[in-house]
């Protein structure tokens, strides 16, 4: 780990680094053959690796700061992660082996360390702006707003615009492109041949991470731990530490003005699997959280929906072979395999056995037999066990819930609060002005924040991993999960099996997914209110779009129908099962 | 695209910002302050493509909320519309003239003044020219201010005059808040637009000093010029100045006619009835029969006593005379579908029997001169009347017998 040998001449512990990378004494200027390793993940702790600079460029700026690289600021990024993934419970294995790997391996294929000549080498002159005429003079430097216009990040025109020409007018003063070294050429990079790292792609790394442990956190909850404040992401870089500065280009690199969405983060681990080379990832078996029984489980408590439902999501994963270990594992880099995404599947899955079940196509489900006797005489159906599950009061008091947790995420959403205390400047130009802005802001916070209601919620709430509960000492009967599943089912040679002898599939063709990007389109055919809600509720519980469920659901669908599929290809939705 | 769902921090704002407009709706202070807390970082970030910025959102509801709330204070509000004003300076005129109607709801006349002149003093490059307008409203709310001024040293000088004291310092004052106020507001009363007070202090300050043909002018200007938006009150104005002046009927006629046209309800058409039943010429007398019944077409003269009596008036004086019945006829024709039920319900007899004796004489009046001895109205007031001993309404029953032939050939 810390280069700790003596050196060869001298005998002295006293390292420095040259630009070529290597390991050289400060002592004696013996250079070493050794390359340069970034020790470990707490690259600003260890001092004494320093890098020698070449004669025009100064070690330290004036404002106390040092030269940093854009991979060094990731790196924090990521420890932060981990570190509040470890808060969580997550093994702590995961921080030391797993995501440090996968990070030097990164940092190797994208040739930012690791290597002989780190690709930042080249770059160095970019970084201070000296004097006005070296910027017009160079005919091959980039224009700042063809960087700006570069960068993934969401920012609004009028401030990159008003930014650039801010920089462009500057004469005689000296300005940064970036408070970090490589902070243009980062932007500058094509997308395409090396995977460019961006705060969503933090949370590719930790996902990647976590599935490898096989730890029982799915990515939905880990995008909503993110969004709950339990995992850094919004204004993690305040927590760099000071002589880390960040101005201009680095802010478009680092702050985020929006929530990474469940797509994007998933679709880019697979791209990252792949370009790392990636061996198959850990056997996901049927006692792993991951696994879709597992995960039913787990929605279907809190959904609300009767455990002995349970049988059925199991039946129907058997039956398609979604729980064989070769369809779970991941391996990277075969393009022939569907990724599976975990939650989304578990939650089709059980959208499926509804379907299954209770037909869902608002006549069936509301008027059994049961749920027309209840409603004349206001009596839950008994048999010896317990209540007859009726969806119609399931739905009921389910909505009611959904509602009110909606509205409160609603609000919630509203009250984000993305800016962080440490001010951001594009430039030393306009740093009066942001600070000047933020005086304001502040004084205007505490002003209303007196008059606002009640108390203010100072901390987060503790991260649970339910966001709906449902407790059967409730008296009220809100609770679902020992009620019956007997109004419905009835035994035909020894089994179980449904009365609803129908089923109605979303879609009678699968759509292209690598021309078109969906399976299906939920927007715009009409579906059954019964089937929306559905999608809706695990659509909550999840965070991720409806339509993103009703792909999976039509796979599962045409993967359980296969043959009958193939049989009857007239457009009649409606078959027999 | 899946980008589209993404939450972000526009998104998140523009959220914020429809609880703050639903929880202002609702007058929920404590609520809107709540959300207006978070919306204000949006300052820290550039809106200038939208058309309306977040620190003109933070300005007009962050005044609202504190104009409410039941802890803030005046002091607080002031300080928060000082920084309103450093926030956007193509807006700082119209802060400016906002902050001064709300001390002048609170009564305090001296700050507001002190912030007028303040505001007027204001340069800005080419922002000045921008914000002209705003700077001739704040200039004309000094002028008025100082009329304010002008009124307070008159009362004293007439008071002091009176106990017999003269004080010509203060009249020395008088005229010189004369001479600010009058410079100001005729500034702005040149300007198209709906300047009431301003009319209505200007003309007060010319009348005082003499200056009639100024004054008329000036409300003629303010009444006709077609470049300035249609305004009844302008028409009021040069009436009662007019009026004053002891104009001729004929003058103070054209005036009302013009206030008829546009508003039909106005209170001033009872005398402008007055007037033109008086008159000689046959068409003027026309001409007040048809304002009288516009003006009973409104729901808000149906008890009007005064109106009715003009009305009852003015028919009874025409069934008398036998001539021109058909003016009634005409008038009727339009009114005859709907008028009883309006007008002339039993419920109605009823009522205006117990609760107003006189008005529902004159409506009896009307009602057995248009729908004959045998309505419903008539009917019963004349029975009620005539059964409590009442001399008139006998007289009344007498009346409407006599001529109730009339009836009939109005009603054909």
């Amino acid at each position: 780990r810390d280069f700790n040998e003596r050196c060869a001449q001298c005998s002295e512990v006293n390292w420095g680094l040259t630009d070529g990378g290597r390991f050289y004494c400060r002592s004696c200027h013996n250079v070493t053959e050794r390359t340069r390793e970034v020790v470990n993940t707490d690259f600003i702790t260890n001092s004494r690796v320093q890098t020698i600079s070449k004669g025009s460029r100064k070690q330290e700026k004036n404002d106390g700061g040092s030269e940093w690289y854009i991979c060094e600021g990731f790196q924090l990024v990521l420890k932060k992660q981990v570190e509040a993934l470890e808060a969580l419970g997550v093994c702590p294995q995961m921080k030391d082996e797993i995501l440090c790997n996968f990070w030097r391996c990164y940092l190797q294929k994208s040739k930012q360390a690791y290597c002989k000549r780190p690709a930042g080498e080249a770059v160095k002159a970019l970084s201070v702006c000296e004097s006005s005429t070296d910027v017009d003079s160079d005919p091959e430097r980039p224009s700042l707003l063809h960087l700006l216009s570069l960068s993934e990040s969401e920012g609004d025109l009028q401030t990159d615009c008003s930014f650039a020409s801010s920089v462009s007018k500057v004469s005689e003063s000296t300005s940064v492109y970036s408070g970090s070294v490589d902070g243009s050429l980062y932007l500058m990079k094509s997308q395409k041949e090396k995977l460019r790292m961006t705060m969503p792609m933090t949370l590719s790394f930790c996902y990647m991470a976590l599935l490898w442990m096989r730890e029982p956190i799915t990515l939905s909850e880990l995008l909503r731990y993110v969004v709950e404040g339990h995992i850094p992401y919004l204004n993690v870089f305040q927590h760099f530490p000071e002589k880390m500065k960040l101005c201009g280009l680095d802010l478009k690199i680092f702050c985020v003005e929006s929530w990474p969405v469940y797509e994007e983060v998933f679709n880019k681990m697979h791209e990252l699997a792949a370009y790392l080379d990636l061996p198959r990832f850990p056997d996901i078996t049927e006692s792993c959280f991951l696994h879709p029984d597992m995960l039913c489980m787990k929605y279907l408590m809190e959904a609300n929906l009767p455990d002995e439902l349970h049988n059925w999501t199991c039946r129907v994963v058997k039956k398609i072979g979604i729980g064989e270990v070769d369809f779970l594992t991941l391996v990277p880099g075969n393009k022939s395999t569907r990724k599976v995404k975990y939650d989304v599947l578990a939650a089709a899955v059980i959208v499926v056995v509804l379907k299954l079940l209770f037909l869902l196509d608002d006549h069936y489900e509301c008027f059994s037999v049961i749920s027309f006797i209840s409603s004349q005489t206001k009596v839950y159906i008994f048999y010896s066990g317990g209540p007859y599950f009726e969806f119609k009061k399931w739905y009921e008091v389910v909505k009611h819930s959904l509602d009110v947790q909606q509205k409160k995420l609603d609000e919630e959403r509203a009250k984000y609060l993305w800016r962080c205390e440490k001010p951001l400047f594009y430039s030393v130009k306009n740093k009066a002005k942001v600070l000047k802005r933020r005086q304001m802001v502040v004084n205007l916070q505490n002003q209303f924040g007196k008059l606002s209601s009640s108390v203010q919620r100072a901390e987060k709430p503790n991260p649970s991993s339910f966001q709906l509960s449902w407790s059967e000492k409730n008296t009220d009967g809100s609770c679902f999960h020992r009620h019956s599943l007997k109004g419905i089912l009835q035994e035909k040679r020894g089994l179980l099996t449904t009365m609803n002898p129908d089923y109605w599939l979303c879609t009678v063709k699968l759509c292209n997914e690598k021309l078109c990007g969906h399976l299906a389109h939920y927007k715009e055919v009409e579906f059954p209110q019964s089937y929306h809600f559905v999608l809706g509720l695990f659509s909550f519980l999840l965070q991720v779009q409806p339509s993103y469920i009703h792909d999976e659901v039509c796979m599962i669908e045409h993967k359980l129908f296969n043959k009958k599929l193939y049989k009857k290809l007239k457009y009649n939705t409606v078959l027999r099962k | 695209s899946s980008n589209e769902h993404k939450l972000n921090f526009r998104k998140s704002k523009e959220a914020c910002l429809s609880f703050i407009q639903d929880a202002l709706l609702q007058k929920e202070w404590k609520r809107a302050a709540e959300f207006l807390t978070c919306y204000i970082e949006s300052l820290e970030k550039d809106y200038s493509r939208e058309h309306i910025g977040p620190s003109e959102m933070i300005w007009r509801t962050g005044a609202e909320i504190l104009w409410h709330h039941s802890q803030s204070s005046m002091k607080e509000f002031n300080c928060f519309m000082e920084q309103m004003k450093t926030l956007g300076v193509k807006r700082y005129l119209k802060v400016c003239l906002e902050h001064v109607f709300h001390l002048l709801c609170n009564g305090q006349i001296d700050e507001a003044y002190q912030n007028l002149s303040l505001a007027e003093s204001w340069r800005f490059g080419e922002q000045t020219a921008i914000q002209d307008k705003e700077m001739k409203l704040i200039q004309a709310y000094r002028g008025l201010l100082d009329y304010y001024s002008w009124s307070k040293q008159k009362n004293i000088l007439l008071e002091n005059s009176e106990d017999g004291f003269s004080d010509s310092a203060v009249e020395q004052e008088m005229h010189g808040y004369f001479r600010k106020a009058a410079v100001n507001l005729k500034e702005i009363i040149k300007i198209p637009g709906v300047w009431d007070i301003f009319v209505k202090c200007y003309v007060d300050l010319l009348e005082f000093y003499g200056d009639h043909n100024e004054a008329r002018q000036v409300l003629n200007e303010y009444a006709y010029n077609s470049k300035f938006p249609a305004n009844p009150n302008a028409h009021v104005y040069l009436y009662q100045f007019l009026k004053r002046q002891r104009e001729p009927k004929k003058s103070l006629i054209s005036a009302l006619k013009i206030l008829h046209d546009i508003v039909p309800s106005h209170e001033l058409m009872i005398d402008f009835n007055t007037m033109l039943q008086k008159s000689k010429k046959r068409k003027k007398r026309r001409l007040g029969l048809e304002v009288i019944f516009a003006a009973l077409d409104y729901a808000g003269w149906k008890e009007n006593v005064k109106a009715w009596s003009c009305l009852a008036r003015q028919v009874k004086q025409i069934v008398i005379s036998e001539k021109h019945l058909d003016w009634i006829k005409q008038e009727w024709n339009s009114r005859k579908d709907w008028w009883p039920a309006f007008h002339f319900s039993r419920y109605l007899a009823k009522r205006n029997w117990r609760e107003n004796k006189s008005l529902s004489y004159e409506k009896a009046l009307v009602a057995g001169i248009l729908l004959g001895k045998g309505c419903k109205y008539f009917k019963y007031v004349s029975h009620q009347g005539c059964k409590a001993q009442l001399k008139r309404f006998r007289m009344l029953k007498k009346f409407v017998n006599r001529h109730n032939p009339v009836y009939l050939r109005i009603s054909g």
